[in-house]
Formats: structure tokens, C-alpha cells, sequence
């Protein structure tokens, strides 16, 4: 990393982290309007909020203000240090995510040569916080929840690993500006224009992606850990005020940064082709930006459309479907990978 | 064997659990869940207390009574016009429809019936109080599972069904428009027309719900073969409705009762299924939504001009007897046992609500299924609290 | 005994005649439903004390010890797969639960007060044994059994009643016959205090464990109608300067369509 300017590292660091900690409430808020509260509201034929602000723009932040000045409640039996201690957790593992997202050619927090491999094992992380806030809170859904989530982490994060697989192959390298720059560089059957972003040659991969990221994000149709009308709320069932909202800006952290993942591995992350240089780190994190909104467009718009499968269903289509798929899509990639 | 004491009914629970377990290979310790009072999944007050293994069932145990309000015993210090006002209350999803059974009992004893107009409007209210209650299921069976959309179509499409009611009656949960010997008022001006267009808008919330729920792929394998009730069980459980005619009984009091309600005079067709499962209660509710719809429009199309409304005392004074009278009810068959000694109220009312038999399958059912099929089969019953608690 | 059949017979028969005919309804006419008697009384023997078929419906009262024989007879032999429902009535005389008030032109009945008399004069002897009026079918005591069963391939019920012994209301359980028995009985258990012998469980249904006393017996006061007089009143109260619609009746004539009153 070179800025015009030198600063020191702990400088540097410092803007790092106060970055990153500004963007996972933007991007929570962003998400969390955009998709939770107008476009879930018009699919369901109403408008949603609309009084805070200009279209109800400024609902999300009403909400906020109004969790942090509620009263912060342990439940009687719970496990008080454990208890407060998992929404930290949880967000902390949102937090690491964007630790190697690039935005721009410069413009990455730490360009990590294992990226995708540091990225998708602080995804799952947060599960610990889960299995921390279920059992914890003393509550038999929590519990059920927090159980129900591990069992779905074990069996999606597999095919989102393997799914990963044909990228990095492809690309040769696991650091995501690696991956960028070999879309960005790459051609299509000798045609460089666009450069060559992999949901062409790894659509199955995406696809694939795209589902096991929609359950790592517990969204519906997998949705089983939260289950609202099975298990009223799942783990969160007990938190109520700023430990919530530790949830929630987790829940719409993680969209966005798994989003920006699945944009950077498949759709060419923050390149546009035509733009290169240093006005790509003008112009990457919007470019970014939208393709995240594309790519969180499907995850919201599965969410509000299908209905949740059940528990056994749900370990089936990741063993018996989404496994296979992916390992033979490794396979076709290596073997397209040595002939060409 | 009687159990008077919590203490004993606790230890009478806590056996019929050991029983449970004997069955089981690999006995681990189960877990006791309360499903409800609050629950999402009771849409009301009704407990469920389920002993889990892992995530399966080994018995259930529904608890009512948390809503009772002691309609019984409330009719019999009323006199006979105001009890609708508080049957109106049972089924509060199907509002109109709860009047009909009781007045069509105090006719049969007073002897007055209603003249020609007035059968086929309570016959239009009734259908449509069946649109208004079923529609919402069709949507709420969506949000059971998962879907949250589904339920806000419905919403919107039985708002058009609510103001058409609102039109005649000025309620629009609790109309407490029929009366003894007719019905209060006559429609208002540009209803019918009104009325027919909500009809083509119903339908085609039936062929939405049918593109969006019933062909969507998880529905399917969530619903079909989960929560088989067999005809015989359904049957001595006293199940009804639709829920019995999910389990392949041709049996509908609308066509099989000579009921003095102007169903005969349409044109529609009683819906069965034969699978017994959660897909196939609602299906056949779907298909009953659709002919609710098209016996409306027939009834509107054919309406005879007329009074609505009988000669009757202004005092009403219902003659010594007993009258047993019952419809179909959007939740299944209603019925009302009115017992009069000649005074101004009933001397007892039994009140034979759907909802309480269908959900008294529910520890036969349940048994061994998983959680979320617990919600499934319970949202595939479709009872509203009110009717079962009275 | 208050001899209210006759009057029921009356009120049964005029539902049946006016009936228009024509509906694709197989209503059973009155000799299925005779017929149905008879069955049950081949089956049953001297158990079947009283019977009555007014219209479409028809009333079995059965001895007590043949409560569960009697549904046993209907499941197999009148093909009554389907169980209704299963309650009972209190025919104790109280006149302040008992949905006799009559309506007094002179303004409110003030609590306590001696009704006027118009139907019986039994109202406020309570207590006295055998005088209980009781209706279809007939009855001795002051407890009846009440159930009902159809027969969804007949499309024919039978309404059973069942005298019970006041001291000591018991009968035999029918959860053994049909399962749905369970709930009502369990109902019936704690809103009239009848026993069941051979249910599997009878324990509060709808009201909490440590509830005492029977709600549904005409002798267990509702609180309140003891704080608050009977709201009907004030209904059926005339109103004033209103005697000319008293008299007309209340027929309402649709304004646009014919006006041929009533």
C-alpha cells in the first residue's frame, strides 16, 4: 500500500479499522432498506415505513436509536457472561470479513495471499457466536436454533468452499486482487473487452455459491436457525436492544460482505471494463458496490419469495446435490484447465 | 380415573411420556417444549407441550381454555337476539357464518322462516364470511412455512371481502346482522355489481395463491405426506370441513342437509381429496375458496326481489323445544343444540364449534413427527382460537 | 314433568313441512328415521326409555347403564362413524340462569323479585325434586346426557340423552367407541361434574386445575349477573312514543321491491 502520503502504521491501521467499522452499519442500513423494507414491502403489494425521512429512508437509523436506548435484559437463567458475550462474537466474525474485500486496486484493508480461504473461514465463525447465544440464553427454542445452525454451517460450508475451488483454479492464486486482476485481464475465447469475469466459465460455480452463501446467511429458504413461525426468533429469541442490533447489523453485514465476495469471485469484484488505474480506486467501490446490490438482489429476492425447507431437507440438497455438483465441477474445470 | 389436582395431572403427563419412551432404541433424555401459549404458530393462545427427541415428537398435548369465555353459559342470561352478538365472536375469522346455525335453531322452534330474499343474502354473507376466512388460511399457510409474502396478497384481496360486509352490515369482523326471521337490512345501492367484481378479484387471488404456495416446489415436499389423517380417525376424532374432506369423505352439509339456505339453488361442486395430508387440506381449501366465489355470483346473479325480513313478534318469545341446527362452517361443521322452555333467552345452548374436534386429533397426529411438521400440521388444520376455547 | 314434548313436537314438525324440496340434499324422510328406532331398540332392549322423530330430527333417550351399548349400536349398526358432539343439561329451574326471563311490561324485574308467571310458577323452588322440566324424549332427573352422531354415508343423526342420578352423575365412557369422546367428555367432566367410567384421563380442559365447582349447572352463579342485572332488560324495553311500530311488527319491506310486508 502506497499513499501519496506516509502515515505511520498505527496510523494507517487506525483508519483501517475506523473504516471498516463505518461501513458494516452503512452497509447494513443500505441492505436493510433497499431490500428488507421497500423491496420485500413492494413484492408485498405495501408500501412499507415511509414516514422517517424522505421514503422512510432514515426508518433503519430510527430503529437503531431506538434499540441502543432500550433496556439491556439478561434472562433470569441465562449464562450472563456468555450471553453478552456472543453478539460480539458474532459480529466480530462480520467484521474480519472485510478485512479482504478489495474496493479498488489500493483500496483493500490487508490483501492477504490465502484471501478467499481467510475470508470463508471467519464467515463461519459466527456461527460459535450462535451456538454461544442459544445455549446461554437458557431458552429451549434458542437452543434448538443455535443447534440447527451448527448442523447447517457443517453442511453448506462445504459446497461454498468447493464452489470457491473452481475459481481459485482457475485464477491461480487464492488472494482476491489476485482473482480480480485475473478477471480483469483475462479474455473470452480471444475477445479481451470484457475481460473475463468467471460466471461465464463458472456459472456452476456460482449458482452453486449463491445457494450455500444464501444458507451460511441463514435467509429463507434456509432460514431454519430463525425459524420465526417454528422457533419464534431461533437464538436471538432472548436479546432484545443494543444486543439485536448486534445481530441484525451482523445479519446485513454478512449479506453484504458474502455478496462482495461472490461479486469479487464471479462478476469481476470492483473492475469495470475501460477503467483502469488509479481512477479504479474511484470508481471500485461504486462499481463494487452495485455489483453487490445485483448479487444481494438474489439473496433477498429467494428470501422473500420461497418458504423454508425442513431440517432433513435441508442437509439433503447440500449432501445430495450441491456436493456433487460442486466436486464435479472441479473436476471439469481441472480437466478443461490442463487441455487448454 | 379422575385427575383433580395439578400435581396429579402432572404425574398422569409425566406417565403417558414414559410410555412414549418405551419404544424408543437409543434412549436419550427428551426435552419438554411448550409450544405456546405465545407462539407464533398458534395464532392465538393455544398451548401445545411436546416431548422432543432431538427434534422428534413423542407425544403432544394440546392445552386450551387460556381464551375460555364462557359463551355456553353467557347465552343463557341473554335473550334470543343477543346471542349472536357473542356467537359472532367464536369463529372470528368467519364472522357472519357462527349467526346462521343459531338462528336457523331458533327459526326451527318459532316456526317462521325467512322469506325467499333474505336465504339467499345470508347465503351470500355466509359464502363470503367462508372467502374471508379461508382466504386469510391460504396465505397464513405460506407464512407457517416460511413464505411471508403469500399472506400479505391475502390480506389485501379479503379486504375487498371485509368492505363489502362493512357495506351492508357496518362490521366488519362482527356483523351481527342476521336476525330471527331474516336479516336487518337490505344491500345498499351499486352492492351487487361491487360484490360480483370482488369475485373475479377472489378468483384471481385463488389462481395466485395456487401459482405462488401450492406449485412451489418446497411446498410441496414440506405438505404431502406430512400429517396423514386417515378417514376413520378424522372421522370418530369428529374432524369436519374441509379438513375431513381432505381425507377423501364426500361430505359437505351445504349439499347434504336441506338446509333452508339457498345452496341448492347453485351450481357447484364439493371437493375432495383423497391423500389426507397438509397438501391435500389445502387444496381442497383452495378449490372451496374458488366455489365460495362462484356461489356468490350465481346467488347475486339470481337474486328474487322481495322483504327480508318475516313478521315476527317485537318481543321475541322462542316456543318450548329443542332444535338441533348446524351448517357448514368455513372451519367445518357448527352447530348449535338450543334447548327453549317458552322465555325470552335459550334455556342452554350447546355450542358444537369446528375448530375443538379438529384439533382434539392433535396427540394422534403428532406423534413422531418433526418440529417443523408440527407447524406444518398445525397450520394445515387451520383452527382459530375462538372456536375452539368458546 | 312439564310436558314439553308436545310443544317440541310442534316445533319440529313445521321445519320439516316447509322445507322446498328439489336441493340435491338426500334428506331422510320420516320412516328411515323411525326405521332408525326401531334398529336401536332391537339392539338396545328396554334400555331405550324414550324416543321421538320430529322433521329430520330424531331423539334416542337411553337408560344410563346402556350409555356406552347405545353408542356401540349406532357405530355398527347405523353406520355413525362420525361423532358430533357429547355434552349435558342441567334442567334445574333457576331463574336467574336459567333463560326464562320473562319480559315484565312494567320496566325491569327487580333482582329477586317473583317473576310473572306466564309459562310455570316452578322458577324459584329450586330444590324441589322431580319437578324438573324437561323436554324432548323425556327425562326423570335433573342431569341428562346429551350427544350426537352422524352417519356421513346416510347423512342421518341420532340425538342421545341419557337420564344421570343427581347425587352421583355417572355413565360409561365412550372414548373406547370413538376417540373425539375424549375432549367433550373431559368438558363435561368439569362443566357438569358427570364421571366417566373408563376414561382414560379426565382432567380440566378448559379451566385451570384449581378450579372448584361445576360452571355450567344452573345452580353455579355467574358473577356477573350477581353484580350487574340482567343486561337483557334494557333491550326489550319499549321505546317511548314507538307504539304505532309495536303494533305494525317489525317487518322490514325492501324500499325498492315489492311491498308486501312480512
Amino acid at each position: 500500500m502506497t499513499f501519496a502520503v506516509e502515515l505511520a502504521y498505527w496510523q494507517t491501521t487506525t483508519i483501517k479499522v475506523l473504516v471498516v467499522l463505518g461501513v458494516i452499519p452503512v452497509a447494513a442500513i443500505v441492505l436493510g432498506y433497499v431490500f428488507l423494507l421497500k423491496m420485500m414491502s413492494h413484492m408485498q403489494s405495501r408500501l412499507g415505513p415511509m414516514e422517517a425521512g424522505p421514503h422512510g429512508t432514515l426508518q433503519l437509523v430510527a430503529d437503531g436509536l431506538k434499540f441502543i436506548q432500550k433496556e439491556d435484559i439478561f434472562p433470569d437463567r441465562s449464562d450472563r457472561f456468555v450471553f453478552g458475550l456472543a453478539p460480539v462474537v458474532v459480529l466480530m466474525s462480520t467484521f474480519l470479513l472485510y478485512i479482504v474485500i478489495p474496493a479498488g486496486p489500493r483500496l483493500v484493508v490487508e490483501d492477504l495471499d490465502t484471501g478467499v480461504f481467510f475470508a470463508l473461514a471467519v464467515s463461519s465463525l459466527s456461527v460459535l457466536g450462535v451456538l454461544m447465544a442459544g445455549w446461554s440464553s437458557a431458552n429451549k427454542y434458542s437452543l434448538i436454533g443455535a443447534l440447527r445452525a451448527a448442523g447447517q454451517l457443517i453442511a453448506y460450508e462445504l459446497p461454498l468452499v468447493l464452489a470457491v475451488v473452481g475459481v481459485v483454479m482457475q485464477a491461480g492464486t487464492m488472494s482476491l486482487q489476485g482473482i480480480v486482476r485475473a478477471q480483469s485481464e483475462g479474455e473470452i475465447f480471444g475477445i479481451g473487452f470484457l475481460g473475463n469475469p468467471f460466471i461465464f466459465t463458472q456459472f456452476v460455480g456460482f449458482a452453486v455459491f449463491l445457494l450455500a452463501a444464501q444458507a451460511e446467511l441463514s435467509q429463507t429458504p434456509f432460514d431454519m436457525p430463525v425459524a420465526e413461525s417454528e422457533l419464534v426468533a431461533g437464538f436471538m429469541t432472548e436479546y432484545t436492544g443494543f444486543r439485536f442490533l448486534f445481530f441484525f447489523m451482523s445479519e446485513f453485514g454478512s449479506a453484504f460482505a458474502l455478496s462482495a465476495i461472490g461479486a469479487t469471485l464471479f462478476l469481476g469484484g470492483w473492475h469495470f471494463p475501460g477503467i483502469g488505474g488509479s481512477l479504479a480506486d474511484v470508481t471500485g467501490p461504486l462499481v463494487l458496490g452495485a455489483k453487490v446490490m445485483l448479487v444481494a438482489f438474489f439473496i433477498f429476492w429467494f428470501r422473500f419469495t420461497f418458504p423454508r425447507l425442513r431440517e432433513d431437507q435441508l442437509q439433503a440438497v447440500a449432501w445430495k446435490y450441491l456436493i456433487p455438483i460442486s466436486l464435479a465441477n472441479i473436476l471439469v474445470t481441472g480437466v478443461l484447465k490442463v487441455l487448454f | 380415573m379422575t385427575l383433580t389436582t395439578e400435581r396429579q395431572q402432572s404425574a398422569y403427563v409425566s406417565s403417558q411420556a414414559a410410555d412414549a419412551r418405551v419404544n424408543i432404541e437409543l434412549e436419550t433424555e427428551g426435552m419438554t417444549l411448550n409450544i405456546g401459549p405465545q407462539h407464533p404458530a398458534t395464532h392465538g393462545t393455544l398451548r401445545i407441550v411436546v416431548r422432543l427427541d432431538g427434534e422428534q415428537v413423542l407425544w403432544a398435548e394440546p392445552v386450551c381454555g387460556y381464551m375460555h369465555r364462557g359463551y355456553e353459559k353467557l347465552c343463557e342470561v341473554r335473550t334470543y337476539p343477543q346471542v349472536t352478538t357473542l356467537v359472532n365472536r367464536i369463529d372470528w375469522l368467519g364472522h357472519f357464518a357462527n349467526e346462521v346455525p343459531f338462528i336457523l335453531a331458533a327459526e326451527k322452534l318459532m316456526e317462521i322462516e325467512a322469506p325467499e330474499r333474505a336465504q339467499w343474502l345470508r347465503t351470500v354473507f355466509f359464502e363470503m364470511a367462508r372467502i374471508a376466512n379461508v382466504s386469510l388460511f391460504l396465505g397464513d399457510m405460506g407464512v407457517q412455512l416460511g413464505a411471508l409474502t403469500p399472506v400479505f396478497y391475502a390480506f389485501r384481496d379479503r379486504e375487498y371481502v371485509l368492505n363489502l360486509m362493512e357495506a351492508v352490515t357496518g362490521g366488519r369482523f362482527h356483523p351481527n346482522f342476521d336476525r330471527i326471521g331474516g336479516l336487518k337490512e337490505d344491500l345498499p345501492k351499486g352492492w351487487v355489481a361491487e360484490a360480483k367484481r370482488v369475485m373475479t378479484r377472489v378468483q384471481s387471488f385463488c389462481d395466485q395463491m395456487e401459482d405462488l404456495l401450492m406449485g412451489n416446489e418446497i411446498f410441496d415436499r414440506r405438505c404431502r405426506g406430512i400429517g396423514v389423517i386417515p378417514a376413520s380417525v378424522g372421522l370418530e376424532y369428529g374432524m369436519s370441513g374441509a379438513n375431513i374432506r381432505a381425507s377423501g369423505v364426500d361430505w359437505d352439509l351445504r349439499r347434504d342437509e336441506d338446509s333452508p339456505l339457498a345452496w341448492k339453488h347453485c351450481d357447484w361442486k364439493v371437493w375432495t381429496h383423497a391423500d389426507g395430508d397438509a397438501f391435500a387440506r389445502y387444496w381442497v381449501r383452495l378449490q372451496e375458496t374458488r366455489e365460495a366465489a362462484k356461489i356468490v355470483v350465481q346467488l347475486l346473479d339470481g337474486l328474487p326481489s322481495g322483504p327480508i325480513q318475516a313478521k315476527v313478534p317485537r318481543i321475541i318469545k322462542v316456543p318450548a323445544g329443542e332444535a338441533w341446527a348446524h351448517t357448514e362452517n368455513p372451519l367445518g361443521e357448527m352447530g348449535y343444540y338450543v334447548v327453549s322452555k317458552g322465555g325470552l333467552g335459550p334455556f342452554r345452548v350447546k355450542i358444537r364449534s369446528a375448530s375443538f374436534n379438529n384439533i382434539s386429533v392433535i396427540p394422534w397426529v403428532l406423534r413422531g413427527v418433526f418440529v417443523p411438521d408440527v407447524i406444518t400440521i398445525l397450520a394445515s388444520l387451520y383452527f382459530i382460537l375462538g372456536d375452539i376455547d368458546r | 314433568m312439564t310436558p314439553l314434548s308436545s310443544a317440541a313436537d310442534e316445533a319440529g314438525t313445521g321445519s320439516a313441512g316447509e322445507q322446498p324440496t328439489g336441493g340435491d340434499g338426500d334428506r331422510p324422510s320420516d320412516s328411515t328415521l323411525q326405521q332408525l328406532v326401531e334398529v336401536l331398540k332391537a339392539e338396545l332392549g328396554d334400555a331405550v326409555v324414550g324416543s321421538e322423530v320430529s322433521g329430520d330430527d330424531v331423539w334416542v333417550r337411553v337408560e344410563p347403564g346402556a350409555w356406552r351399548q347405545a353408542a356401540e349400536a349406532c357405530e355398527r349398526r347405523l353406520d355413525m362413524d362420525y361423532f358430533c358432539f357429547l355434552s349435558g343439561i342441567d334442567w334445574l329451574d333457576n331463574p336467574d340462569l336459567s333463560g326464562e326471563k320473562r319480559w315484565d311490561p312494567e320496566g325491569a324485574t327487580p333482582k329477586g323479585a317473583e317473576p310473572a308467571g306466564e309459562i310455570d310458577d316452578e322458577g324459584d323452588d329450586q330444590a324441589s325434586e322431580g319437578t324438573y322440566g324437561t323436554g324432548v324424549a323425556g327425562g326423570d332427573t335433573r342431569f341428562q346426557m346429551l350427544a350426537r352422531l352422524y352417519s356421513t354415508s346416510r347423512k342421518i343423526g341420532v340425538t342421545l340423552k341419557a337420564d344421570l342420578d343427581e347425587a352421583d352423575p355417572r355413565v360409561a365412557s365412550w372414548v373406547s367407541v370413538y376417540r373425539g369422546a375424549d375432549w367433550h367428555e373431559r368438558e363435561a367432566w368439569e362443566m357438569y361434574g358427570f364421571t366417566f367410567d373408563g376414561h382414560p384421563g379426565l382432567r380440566h380442559l378448559y379451566l385451570p386445575g384449581e378450579f372448584e365447582g361445576h360452571p355450567l349447572r344452573k345452580d353455579f352463579p355467574l358473577l356477573a349477573r350477581e353484580l350487574k342485572p340482567w343486561p337483557g332488560l334494557v333491550d326489550v324495553e319499549p321505546i317511548p312514543g314507538d307504539e304505532s311500530a309495536e303494533d305494525e311488527g317489525d317487518a322490514k319491506t325492501l324500499a325498492a321491491a315489492t311491498d308486501e310486508g312480512g
